[in-house]
């Protein structure tokens, strides 16, 4: 019945979606509790009656915003694919920045601050990460290898550190190593403390994804290369992983982004990273939020940076794809 | 324990070879001796240990009785003899197993490079001499991606003949290409045959057996069952087997 009606008035049928979803939005923003207050900020004229119907001025401006969403919807359908992803950018940006600005933010309090924060606190933080994050690639190597191997002991050895690893919680990773070692009598610094605690966890998740991208290569690849007389770890240096590395490359991407933001969980032993600082500094003047804020967006900066260099070698290593 | 044996005149030698995959006895007894210069053409039905043969042969499998020889050096556990060997034992796979990372001429110079340790130079100017006796010098600086499946082939033979082996094994190169380009790679083969190179082709097809083979060995069951010069086999096989899997092979 009603897919006949749709196709016999597509014009109509459209019209009346279009217009329920507009019905949709407006009833869902409402119930959402959406304040009318932008209104009257806007034109100060309908402040006293926004005043005295508040159920219909919440009304009145949930419809408004679901139809500002409906014009922008439109008018960014006229764009190229390219501009339309510039333009839900932009828009998006403005919003969170507003979403900031509402928070009423000192913003000579950043400026003041933002010096240390990148000098002290991002150095930090990177040098960390960078650390952490070429150790863990040799764990991972390591472990991948051995988890593809015939003798038992080394894939017990494997298995048990991969299980033990990512079973446990960095957090605690991070205090056993700081509190557990000096027990046993090695006393480790904060700083390598954190080093060791990511690169542990990393290497851990990242065996996996060794493993899997190694495993991904056909068998003929080994026994071409095998065949010319390649010793075993020349055709997994020459032949295997720079094929595997393209099935390696996004997800371990994915970590090195996960694991810069994770990096903040050191501050819990007392390193002087990005988020020790954005807790430390706003204290004296109880503008915590300034700072939290400050430090989220330089995390997001440093992964956008990674995401960016992650693009890059995958066009590197995808080349030898194209046709 | 088998006395060690005369290897006068042999290339390859298999004495008493058996391998078993589990429970599956792949080879059963393997008795075979190859001159120099001879051409060998195993054929058999599907599943009775041909592959498994040659690759015995380089040690891409390892038999578990038997002894081997290749070149007189005895292959057992030891991988660096095993490795010594292969450089001298060229093989051609049915899937080409070119690296798709590599370009045409990489793949070619990948192992002189690395393993004979030659200059990068030299390299390329025996992959140049090699891609020209497959005909495809133009293709060097492509990826195997862009190739046709004759065009991969004739490069997988190119890319074993740069190590400048001994000895070259097929296994089945024509098996995977579509019929047109069967041809352009199983010439190859002749002209290969025609240089005085010692050839163990896995290959059904008795043209090219009946032109270059100086021997056919017919497989079945893990058993070399018979062997004859081309001629013979093909008009009188001696066994019911082989004259059953020649009347399959024609229809
Ligand atoms: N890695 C392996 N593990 C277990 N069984 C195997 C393995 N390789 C081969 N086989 C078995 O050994 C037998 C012989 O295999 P092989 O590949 O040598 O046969 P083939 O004569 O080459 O056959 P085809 O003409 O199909 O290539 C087959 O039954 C096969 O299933
Ligand atoms: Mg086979």
């Amino acid at each position: 019945m009603i897919s006949r009606l749709i196709l016999t008035y597509p014009e109509g049928a459209r019209r009346t979606g279009i217009a329920f979803v507009l019905c949709l939005i407006t009833l869902g923003l409402y119930a959402l509790g959406i304040s009318s207050a932008w209104i009257g900020y806007l034109v100060p004229a309908t402040s006293g009656w926004l005043a005295d119907n508040p159920a219909l001025g919440r009304f009145f401006a949930a419809g408004m915003i679901a139809l500002i969403l409906a014009a922008n919807w439109m008018a960014l359908r006229q764009l190229t694919r390219r501009q339309q992803i510039v333009g839900v950018w932009i828009e998006l940006f403005a919003l969170l920045m507003l979403f900031f600005y509402s928070f009423n933010l000192s913003l000579p309090f950043i400026a003041k601050k933002i010096g240390f924060m990148v000098s002290q606190g991002v150095v930090t933080t990177l040098y960390i990460s960078a650390i952490s994050i070429a150790i863990a690639t040799l764990i991972a190597l390591t472990g991948a290898i051995a988890k593809l191997s015939k003798n038992g002991v080394i894939y017990g050895l494997a298995t048990f550190y991969t299980s033990l690893f990512r079973g446990l919680p960095l957090l605690m990773q991070i205090y056993i190593i700081y509190l557990g070692l000096p027990q046993v009598g090695y006393v480790i610094g904060a700083i390598p403390a954190g080093i060791l605690a990511l690169s542990l966890c990393y290497g851990a998740y990242m065996t996996e994804i060794f493993r899997a991208g190694i495993e991904s290569i056909p068998r003929g690849q080994s026994e071409g290369a095998t065949a010319l007389g390649l010793s075993s770890s020349q055709t997994m240096g020459l032949v295997i992983l720079p094929q595997a590395m393209r099935v390696i490359i996004p997800p371990t991407g994915n970590q090195f982004i996960a694991m810069l933001k994770d990096s903040s969980l050191v501050s819990v032993v007392g390193v002087w990273e990005i988020m020790y600082l954005a807790r430390t500094q706003g204290q004296t003047e109880f503008r915590h939020i300034e700072m939290l804020i400050t430090a989220s967006m330089i995390y997001w900066i440093l992964s956008i940076g990674l995401e960016f260099l992650q693009s890059r070698i995958e066009e590197r290593f995808g080349r030898f794809n194209v046709r | 324990m088998n006395p060690v044996p005369a290897m006068q005149n042999s290339e390859i030698l298999l004495r008493g070879v058996h391998k078993w995959f589990g429970q599956f006895h792949a080879l059963n007894d393997i008795n075979l001796s190859i001159a120099p210069r001879e051409k060998v053409v195993i054929c058999g039905p599907s599943g009775s240990g041909k592959s498994t043969l040659i690759r015995c042969v380089n040690r891409l499998e390892a038999h578990q009785e038997g002894h081997i020889f290749v070149g007189g050096v005895e292959l057992d556990h030891d991988e660096r003899k095993a490795d010594l060997t292969r450089r001298g034992v060229g093989m051609v796979f049915q899937q080409f197993n070119l690296f798709p990372h590599l370009t045409i001429l990489e793949n070619c110079i990948l192992a002189p490079m690395w393993v004979k340790k030659l200059p990068r130079k030299d390299a390329v100017d025996i992959a140049m001499t090699f891609l020209e006796r497959v005909k495809i010098p133009e293709q060097a600086h492509k990826y195997p991606g862009q190739l046709s499946g004759g065009q991969q082939q004739r490069v997988a033979i190119a890319r074993a003949l740069c190590m400048n082996p001994k000895v070259m094994l097929f296994d089945e190169p024509t098996s995977a290409l579509d019929p047109e380009m069967v041809k352009e790679v199983l010439d190859t083969m002749v002209e290969l045959a025609g240089g005085g190179m010692t050839m163990v082709c896995v290959t059904h097809e008795m043209g090219f057996a009946r032109q270059v083979a100086d021997r056919v060995i017919f497989m079945d069951r893990g058993q070399i069952v018979e062997e004859g010069t081309p001629d013979d086999f093909f008009a009188r096989p001696k066994t019911d087997r082989a004259a059953l899997f020649l009347s399959q092979l024609l229809h």
